[in-house]
């Protein structure tokens, strides 16, 4: 017990100075730490928050000063860099990968004066953690559309990760609205099981190509792909940031994961003491989901329906999940007109009608 | 020309120096390394060496995570140095660890959610079992069929991760996850969770384990035939079969010992730190344990104090990087640069640089 005790009189001690800090707030600036599970130059994932750390430090200047540390791995050596963040001050923490849940729990409770944010978690097992996702599957139907309007071989390859609900709820909404557009097409998928490993994602999209597939999408988070893709001539998507720099030609659009607005406004919230725990799932609405300007390839009246598509999600006419839709052994999942529920979409795990092959098990 | 030419006898005074003088000098090199960084060099080196054993913001937390931390890494380096000193080469212990951590959770979750003094021990002897039984593949391929065993325990750490990944997407999936991957939270089942012995001192179990596993591999090697054994057949191969060494059995032997204390390390963080079974349970204990049973000279005692080092490095690197905004890569070719000195004085203690003229360099290696 000794040590939760030093660790509780540490907390109560870190307690006492926020609210001495708090009378004195102009001069200590509210210290945000975040936890990365990739490098800021992963033009991926991790770049995607570093964006929105920076964005938030200019925004309030000398009142936030944020600080991170990079390629942490999920498990006891993410606990303790969350530890020693919170001994050194940290008031509020931004921790940016689903497999920190546990260790960021365990902290939460030794720390809780100190704000808790997990990006696409589940667990909260302490008043003063949160939880906040974004709704990816809006931006997949919308390059689902593109890809089923410019394919030429009717063949569209997917790069996936994991089969984790979060992935298979991209594939299906990819394949629902290119099949809305398309009926001919087929969806090959390939698990890379990994979330950044550009020698994989590149042997994938090598692979994909090879079976006749001309446009690519990507639920991995480097570059790789789309390299290949600019050699071979295929036609692909940015995943989480703007990748056309690395295939001009061919990078039709991007999924833009957009963490600022969040970032900014629950800062703001711990500044003013207004911040509590909550579940916050955004999309394309609330400016979360965005995306890379479209490539001229992209004829302007297919343009034309994908922004259609935007603004009918944006004003909530349109839900991406939208019946009839049947799973993929045939059973009915959703009837006309009905619309998925949260719960069954986060915790998804068949495809739905038309999707060749099984998910791993 | 350069040449290496063994000393005759290596100095005694420098063995025990070279550690000593390859800190300061990656302290030197380091610091110029953050003065480019437009970092404070002193600040730095403080807070990597100093801050996490003596400050007062962090040291009552910091100091017992070295053992967290380097308990992992002694009990696997041990049991690699004892192959390794009889030229049996195990690259494989990180699929060792992952197979004796999913042997381990297994048991556990079979039991879920009884409650029995039983579990705790029963996970040991799966932990220790499942990496023994890992390393017995290329242990068997190699007696058998005069496979190369570095080559087969290092794929078969592949084959180990993927199956990881299977475990923590399916068979092991906690049912209540929301789908999510990762099995249940280990370390919040009573039975089977390993908590710390001693509040406050970062021992738990597996600590004691790696401390035993010391003990005993010092016995072993000064004290038993199996020690003299490994020494010969490691020093003169030939000399060690016309004394009656089984080569068969000895690589037997190597590969079932550090495979065992290997599984064993993975039963240990599987049930305490790590809490649970991951995707990315594996955070390299394996590959590293092989560094800190080179840096610890393969001496048990030595191991110990490489472990510990190496523990401190990472424990204060990560206070660095997030104290001074460092990226995560400088810290890791600061740790590179104290690996290069101390390999690098090791030769230098052992061997002289000696100076050829070119010709006469020809005439006389002919």
């Amino acid at each position: 017990m000794k040590r939760r005790e030093l660790l509780a009189t540490s907390a109560a001690a870190l307690g006492l100075a926020a609210t001495l800090g708090s009378k004195a707030r102009a001069q200590t600036p509210l210290k945000v730490g975040f936890v990365y599970i990739g490098p800021p130059g992963d033009f991926g994932w991790t770049y995607a928050h570093d964006q929105a750390r920076l964005t938030a430090q200019e925004h309030f200047g000398d009142a936030v000063e944020t600080f991170y540390v990079d390629n942490v791995p999920e498990g006891p050596d993410a606990e303790r860099i969350m530890t020693q963040m919170a001994l050194s001050g940290a008031n509020m923490i931004f921790a940016t990968s689903f497999g920190y849940g546990p260790s960021l729990n365990a902290v939460a409770q030794r720390f809780p004066n100190i704000a808790f944010e997990h990006a696409t978690g589940y667990l909260q097992e302490a008043p003063n953690v949160s939880l906040y996702n974004a709704r990816f599957y809006e931006g997949r139907a919308v390059i689902g559309t593109i890809a089923g309007r410019m394919t030429q071989t009717n063949k569209i390859g997917y790069i996936a990760s994991f089969p984790i609900p979060e992935v298979i709820m991209g594939i299906n909404a990819a394949y629902i609205h290119a099949k809305k557009v398309n009926p001919d097409i087929t969806l090959s998928v390939v698990w890379a099981y990994s979330w950044f490993d550009p020698a994989q994602e590149a042997a994938a999209a090598e692979a994909l190509i090879e079976q006749g597939c001309d446009i690519l999408m990507q639920h991995t988070d480097s570059t790789a792909p789309l390299s290949v893709a600019q050699q071979r001539g295929a036609l692909a998507f940015g995943q989480a940031s703007d990748m056309t720099q690395f295939a001009p030609d061919v990078h039709l659009t991007a999924i833009i994961d957009n963490w600022a607005p969040y970032y900014v406004k629950r800062i703001q919230e711990k500044l003013d003491g207004t911040w509590a725990a909550d579940n916050v799932w955004s999309g394309i609405p609330e400016d979360e989901v965005t995306f890379a300007p479209f490539n001229d390839r992209i004829p302007a009246e297919v343009q034309d329906e994908a922004n259609a598509l935007i603004e009918s999600i944006r004003d909530g006419s349109y839900h991406p999940f939208t019946g009839p839709l049947n799973r993929q052994d045939g059973s009915a999942w959703l009837a006309e007109g009905e619309v998925a529920d949260d719960g069954t979409l986060l915790g998804m795990n068949f495809y739905v009608e038309g999707i060749s092959g099984d998910i791993p098990n | 020309m350069l040449r290496l030419e063994r000393r005759p006898s290596p100095s005694k005074a420098w063995n025990y120096a070279t550690p000593v003088v390859a800190v300061l000098l990656t302290m030197i090199a380091g610091g110029i390394l953050f003065t480019i960084l437009g970092k404070n060099p002193f600040e730095a080196i403080k807070l990597i060496f100093w801050d996490p054993l003596f400050s007062e913001q962090f040291a009552a937390y910091s100091r017992p995570q070295l053992l967290v931390k380097a308990g992992p890494l002694i009990l696997i380096a041990v049991g690699l140095s004892i192959g390794f000193r009889a030229g049996i080469w195990n690259i494989g212990a990180e699929g060792q660890y992952i197979v004796g951590a999913l042997c381990a959770a297994a048991v556990a979750l079979a039991f879920y959610p009884a409650e029995s003094v039983l579990v705790f021990p029963l996970m040991i002897v799966a932990g220790a079992l499942g990496g023994w039984a890992w390393a017995m593949i290329p242990a068997i391929l190699r007696t058998r069929f005069n496979t190369n065993e570095i080559l087969v325990s290092l794929l078969l750490v592949y084959v180990a991760e993927k199956l990881l990944a299977a475990a923590a997407t399916g068979f092991m999936r906690n049912p209540q996850g929301a789908g999510f991957p990762g099995s249940r939270n280990i370390n919040q089942y009573a039975s089977a969770a390993n908590h710390e012995i001693f509040a406050g001192t970062g021992l738990h179990w597996g600590g004691v384990a790696a401390f035993v596993a010391v003990l005993f591999t010092y016995i072993m090697l000064q004290r038993h035939i199996l020690g003299f054994q490994v020494q010969l057949a490691g020093q003169a191969p030939r000399a060690a079969r016309f004394a009656g060494v089984a080569p068969a059995r000895l690589v037997l032997m190597c590969m079932g010992i550090s495979g065992a204390f290997a599984g064993m390390a993975g039963m240990f963080e599987v049930a305490g730190p790590a809490r649970l079974i991951s995707i990315d349970f594996n955070a390299g204990y394996g590959f590293t344990a092989i560094i800190v049973a080179f840096l610890g000279r393969l001496n048990p005692i030595g191991i110990v104090l490489a472990g510990l080092l190496l523990a401190l490095t990472y424990i204060g690197g990560e206070l660095a990087q997030f104290m001074l905004n460092l990226p995560a890569a400088a810290i890791q070719v600061f740790q590179g640069m104290l690996l290069f000195f101390l390999l690098a004085l090791d030769v230098l203690s052992n061997y002289r640089v000696r100076l050829f003229l070119p010709q006469r360099a020809t005439t006389e290696t002919v």
